[in-house]
């Protein structure tokens, strides 16, 4: 299983869902640990009843059905099946709806979804999801990208209120690719996904969706920075070392070598 | 992938770990064959899939052996290939013996007259040869080179046309610090005697990988095209050895641009710093949702 991962951290992010069908095939026994560990992009349905798209994920399965977190319903239809407390889900409504407010101020576009359920410690857990297709034939605005992706997961579980005070723990996951390719200067494409976690106590005076919310954009903010500066930077620093840039090289080339 | 709990066919299994080791990033091909057997837990079909999957790999990466003796490096490339572990190096000729899982160099001997290229065209590859050093001593802290005859290596004189590739190749492996990259130029030049020209085709091909806490890679493919005039060897050789430094310094300047476009612009079109306010998210503030929802509607932004 180990094995399995180090190969996942090499292996090239866009090829992670060929990997990982790789992976599952070979460890059949492993199968449920490599799919809660492996990140792979986010898929969408489109809830027939209200026109939208969702996005689906473990914490929304049932089966082979996903449910919708704008009718609250499965599709394909499903039986008997999982669903948050009548409270909870009013909670998940207004999530979904401010949420898709955030994500249209930060992404001007996309696609989110945000799925609540109890967890066995009386306290919650909720999923805040997003994709987002920044191409120039998707949604990117400006038109710089030929190809790009962000798919964002962020997994809060939230303990119970003790003198209102709770604990929150959100583990995010963030993957992206982007692709530039024009005449003059070739291809150009970067893709990475990172993960990382916060754990705050806060006041529960402003409400859960606040705390949430806030954790998420803190964290959201935090991540797009150290992909763009730490990571995007380590592989242009690369680049530098293998080639530097000609202001470096003070040497100049001269005829009368040895 | 089917659903079946079946176990694979020894060929489907084979196909997965060429699959491993062919994309394995540029210097960790041993670190991925590693993870890969434990996985596999089949030497019988790693050792198939790694005999066909290392010589691809390594060709493709133009990767550099040590000769031994210290005689210098050999790029295992498809325009020096004699047999399939036997590859050439022009400069020293002499031909080396490669063990392509292992990536090392097993054994060395003199190239045959047969192998090597004709006085006339190692005239040109010479002067080219010797010229492409000093520009890759100078631009690279550590790139190999070489330069092979990949058409008319027996062309005795003026009268026929023939053609040269120069192959570079630069790596740096730090897995210590989880980062590792690799710079391929491969310039095809055909001297066309017929036209008194030289066509000149660059492939560029730069990739990086980070994996600290996280996978992030860099992949940057470019391709251009240039001409010069047919003159005596020394002199082709200058002018090639110019057009491929410009083109490259070219290159590199516009992998920096792309970086430095990256934060604001590139990137918005992923994700904003800040939304338009320039301030953040008014969370608390549920009457702002109301009247943005409202404006939202008005305006038919929501979806």
């Amino acid at each position: 299983m180990e094995a399995a991962m180090g190969l996942m951290r090499r292996i090239h992010p866009k090829q992670s869902e060929t990997a990982l069908s790789a992976l599952l095939s070979l460890l059949p026994h492993h199968s449920s640990d490599l799919l809660s560990q492996v990140d792979q992009p986010l898929q969408v349905l489109c809830d027939l009843e209200s026109g939208k798209e969702y996005i689906l994920c473990e914490y929304n399965r049932d089966a082979d059905s996903y449910r919708s977190p704008w009718s609250n319903k499965y599709y394909p239809p499903l039986e008997d099946a999982l669903y948050p407390s009548s409270e909870l889900r009013k909670l998940e409504v207004e999530a979904n709806e401010v949420f898709s407010i955030y994500r249209d101020q930060y992404y001007e576009g996309g696609i989110s979804s945000v799925y609540m359920w109890e967890d066995d410690n009386e306290g919650f857990v909720a999923c805040f999801l997003i994709k987002k297709d920044g191409s120039k034939t998707g949604q990117g605005r400006r038109g710089h990208l030929q190809e790009g992706a962000w798919d964002a997961i962020h997994v809060i579980e939230v303990g119970p209120e003790e003198e209102s005070i709770a604990h929150y723990c959100l583990t995010s996951t963030i993957m992206l690719s982007l692709t530039t390719n024009d005449e003059s200067s070739g291809t150009f494409s970067l893709s990475g996904s990172i993960r990382r976690q916060m754990n705050m106590d806060l006041s529960v005076a402003d409400g859960h969706l606040c705390n949430m919310g806030r954790m998420i954009e803190e964290m959201e903010g935090k991540l797009r920075n150290s992909l763009d500066q730490v990571y995007f930077g380590k592989t242009k620093e690369m680049v530098c070392t293998l080639r530097p840039p000609s202001e470096v090289v003070l040497r100049l080339p001269t005829a009368d070598m040895p | 992938m089917a659903e079946e709990e079946c176990e694979l066919n020894e060929k489907q299994k084979r196909e997965i770990a060429k699959w491993f080791l062919l994309n394995s990033p540029a210097g960790e091909i041993q670190y991925i064959a590693k993870d890969l057997r434990s996985v596999l837990n089949d030497e019988k079909v790693y050792n198939e899939a790694a005999s066909e999957a290392f010589p691809l790999y390594n060709k493709s990466h133009l990767i550099f052996l040590e000769l031994p003796n210290r005689s210098g490096d050999v790029l295992v490339t498809s325009y020096n290939e004699l047999e399939e572990n036997e590859f050439l190096d022009p400069r020293t000729a002499l031909v080396a013996t490669v063990d392509h899982v292992k990536q090392v160099c097993t054994d060395v001997r003199p190239a045959a007259d047969e192998e090597l290229s004709s006085p006339y065209i190692e005239e040109f590859r010479c002067a080219l040869d010797a010229e492409m050093l000093k520009y890759v001593a100078e631009a690279y802290p550590k790139g190999i080179c070489s330069v092979y005859c990949v058409d008319g290596k027996d062309v005795e004189g003026p009268g026929s046309n023939f053609e040269l590739v120069v192959v570079i190749s630069a790596a740096k492996n730090s897995p210590q610090n989880f980062c590792n990259g690799s710079w391929r130029s491969v310039w095809n030049i055909e001297f066309k005697e017929d036209v008194q020209m030289l066509e000149v085709r660059g492939k560029l091909q730069v990739g990086a990988h980070y994996y600290e806490e996280g996978n992030v890679q860099l992949d940057a493919k470019h391709e251009c095209k240039d001409a010069t005039i047919f003159q005596a060897p020394d002199d082709c050789a200058i002018s090639i050895a110019n057009i491929i430094r410009h083109h490259e310094a070219e290159y590199l300047e516009s992998l920096e641009a792309s970086y430095s476009n990256l934060p604001d612009t590139t990137f918005k079109d992923l994700r904003r710093k800040l939304p338009v306010t320039r301030t953040q998210f008014p969370w608390h503030n549920t009457l702002q949702f109301s009247l943005t929802r409202d404006i939202q509607k008005e305006l038919g932004i929501d979806k």
